[in-house]
């Protein structure tokens, strides 16, 4: 059966009209990433059992004319870090290579509600940590576009498998630009929801004031669709709040270019297609104006100290004791050392240790308060500009998928993949990520950011870049 | 630059077990890292409040009580354990 391309909307049809069913359906998307894993390296466990099972449940629903989920039958990946009971949860991590989730995050138990079919876990950057899928214990996932390229992080595996039509959707997580900028580098769409949207509950935390899960897809209206299913307010998730409506359809938007992002570094082919689609809005007469994001510059230091931090403190959790395997060691504090010390990657341990040093005493006011000042102002740039325009258009990386290996060595080369997508972290706005066109046969990609809730616009200006 | 002791010593408070050449190219990573961040003191922060997070979120609070819950469920968590004792986690000596 032809996978390429084939969507949640296609699908439906499919299912409905009896053209195949959900366990032939299931069953060839096993075979594709079977056959393609050892390549592509997409997925850290394959979910057969779980799979079928829940294929056969839905051509069951559909043969009694039961009534269906919005993703009945749609076959479905979950990055490492959010949990799926009965199935292995390791956030790329060696500390939890054994760890079996023992429930449902709750996006999981909405998408099962809703009758997805869960295929199995997605490759990722350790504990979200980082921008290539390369820091995961257990080897980096491929680019389907290029195979000798970076999937981009951390859902890099996530986006492979849905831009290798491995399966329909994808779930993983943004905390920097983690779905978004994979997303991008694969030639998929990906949505980083306003924070808050959907809960976190069974996501491993990374830094919890910028974490959000969302949807891969192949389309916007796919996008759509998946955030429909999971988002809400979530009583285990005391930051998650039910939405708002969001605005409705215009016939014509108003949207601001900024002014900071087109500056000396960015590729020149990246630039060019991003700029071409903005010259397309303008002349189907939405109106394009420039806006400024003066704080733009602080963005990345910002981050990385406001990430670490909370990093710092989130992964205190993984004792050796709780979760995963003992490494030895004679009393509590010689077993945290050598559990930990062996348990985590390198990126980890970077990232611990400044999260540790900037919250130390003496350094706190001058690191993490500061911090968290910039970030103020970087959240008013947003209200600001949005309030003049009804979204931004703006890159999603600055460069093209990058070799494996070529960042590896130096860290803040790593960290500047992700310049232009942290800021809708710290900020907490809601940003779209997808395709808009390609140079040198890669894929390059655009992100339309909107206001807190207002997803909705994100989708409708997302439909006419689309089409 | 940070020295050696201020990195062993980050490194001792993160519980993290490191070799010596790790300490190293730490030392050098966290420098570098360090180096970059200093931008933030460029940044015109005056009469700026913290923000600790992006939407207007209020303290939630709910009522500090114990749910019982299925043995089914609490045995799935303790079977995450490294050791466990009569249906309890097991860790080694702490004093």
């Amino acid at each position: 059966m032809e996978l390429k391309n084939l969507t949640i909307k296609d699908i439906r049809g499919g299912l409905m009209k009896k053209e195949f069913s959900a366990w032939e359906l299931t069953a060839a998307h096993l075979d594709k990433i079977e056959k393609e894993n050892d390549e592509i390296f997409a997925f850290l466990h394959i979910a057969r059992d779980l799979a079928i099972s829940q294929a056969k449940a839905v051509d069951e629903k559909i043969k009694n004319g039961e009534q269906i989920g919005i993703l009945e039958g749609i076959p479905m990946a979950v990055k490492d870090n959010i949990m799926v009971q009965d199935l292995l949860c390791t956030s790329g991590s060696k500390i939890l290579q054994n760890y079996i989730a023992p429930y449902d995050a709750t996006v999981i138990e909405k998408i099962k509600g809703q009758g997805a079919v869960i295929l199995g876990k997605t490759n990722m950057d350790e504990f979200a940590m980082g921008s290539s899928t390369e820091t995961s214990a257990f080897g980096p996932t491929r680019n389907p576009r290029d195979l000798r390229r970076v999937p981009g992080g951390s859902s890099g595996g996530s986006a492979a498998a849905v831009a290798a039509d491995q399966c329909a959707a994808a779930l993983g997580s943004d905390t920097g630009g983690s779905i978004r900028q994979p997303a991008c580098f694969c030639g998929a769409v990906g949505l980083k929801p306003t924070y808050g949207a959907v809960s976190r509950y069974g996501c491993a935390a990374y830094a919890s004031s910028l974490d959000q899960i969302g949807p891969l897809a192949k389309t916007v209206a796919d996008a759509q669709t998946v955030f429909d299913a999971i988002r809400g307010r979530d009583g285990r998730d005391s930051t998650s709040v039910e939405m708002p409506a969001g605005e409705a359809a215009k016939e014509k938007y108003r949207l601001g270019v900024p002014k900071e992002y087109f500056v000396a570094g960015m590729d020149p082919r990246v630039e060019s297609a991003i700029k071409e689609k903005i010259s397309f809005l303008e002349k189907q007469g939405h109106k394009i104006e420039e806006v400024s994001l003066p704080h733009s510059e602080f963005a990345l230091a910002c981050y990385y100290i406001i990430a670490t931090s909370e990093a710092s403190a989130n992964l205190a959790r993984y004792d050796g004791m709780r979760y995963g395997a003992a490494k030895g060691g004679d009393t509590v504090t010689d077993a945290y050392f050598a559990a930990r010390g062996q348990g985590f990657g390198a990126e980890v341990r970077r990232r611990i240790m400044l999260g540790t040093y900037v919250l130390s005493a003496g350094y706190y006011d001058a690191y993490y308060v500061r911090a968290q000042k910039v970030r103020s102002l970087i959240k008013r740039d947003f209200d600001r500009a949005l309030a003049q325009v009804d979204a931004i258009i703006a890159p999603v990386s600055p460069t093209l998928p990058f070799a494996i290996g070529e960042k590896t060595d130096d860290p803040v080369q790593m960290y500047l993949a992700d310049i232009f997508t942290i800021s809708v972290n710290l900020a907490g706005v809601p940003s779209l990520a997808m395709p808009c066109g390609a140079a040198d046969g890669l894929p390059v990609g655009l992100q339309i950011i909107g206001r807190h809730f207002d997803e909705s616009t994100l989708f409708n200006v997302g439909k006419i870049i689309e089409s | 630059m940070l020295s050696k002791e201020e990195t062993q010593h980050i490194a001792k408070l993160a519980r993290l077990g490191l070799s010596e050449s790790e300490i190293e190219k730490y030392q050098k990573d966290l420098s570098a890292i360090l180096d970059y961040v200093d931008k933030l003191k460029e940044a015109d922060v005056g009469g700026i409040d913290a923000l600790a997070r992006s939407t207007a979120a209020k303290n939630v609070l709910r009522e500090d009580e114990a749910i019982p819950r299925p043995e089914q469920k609490t045995r799935r968590l303790r079977e995450a354990f490294s050791e466990q004792k009569d249906g309890c986690l097991k860790v080694k000596a702490i004093l």
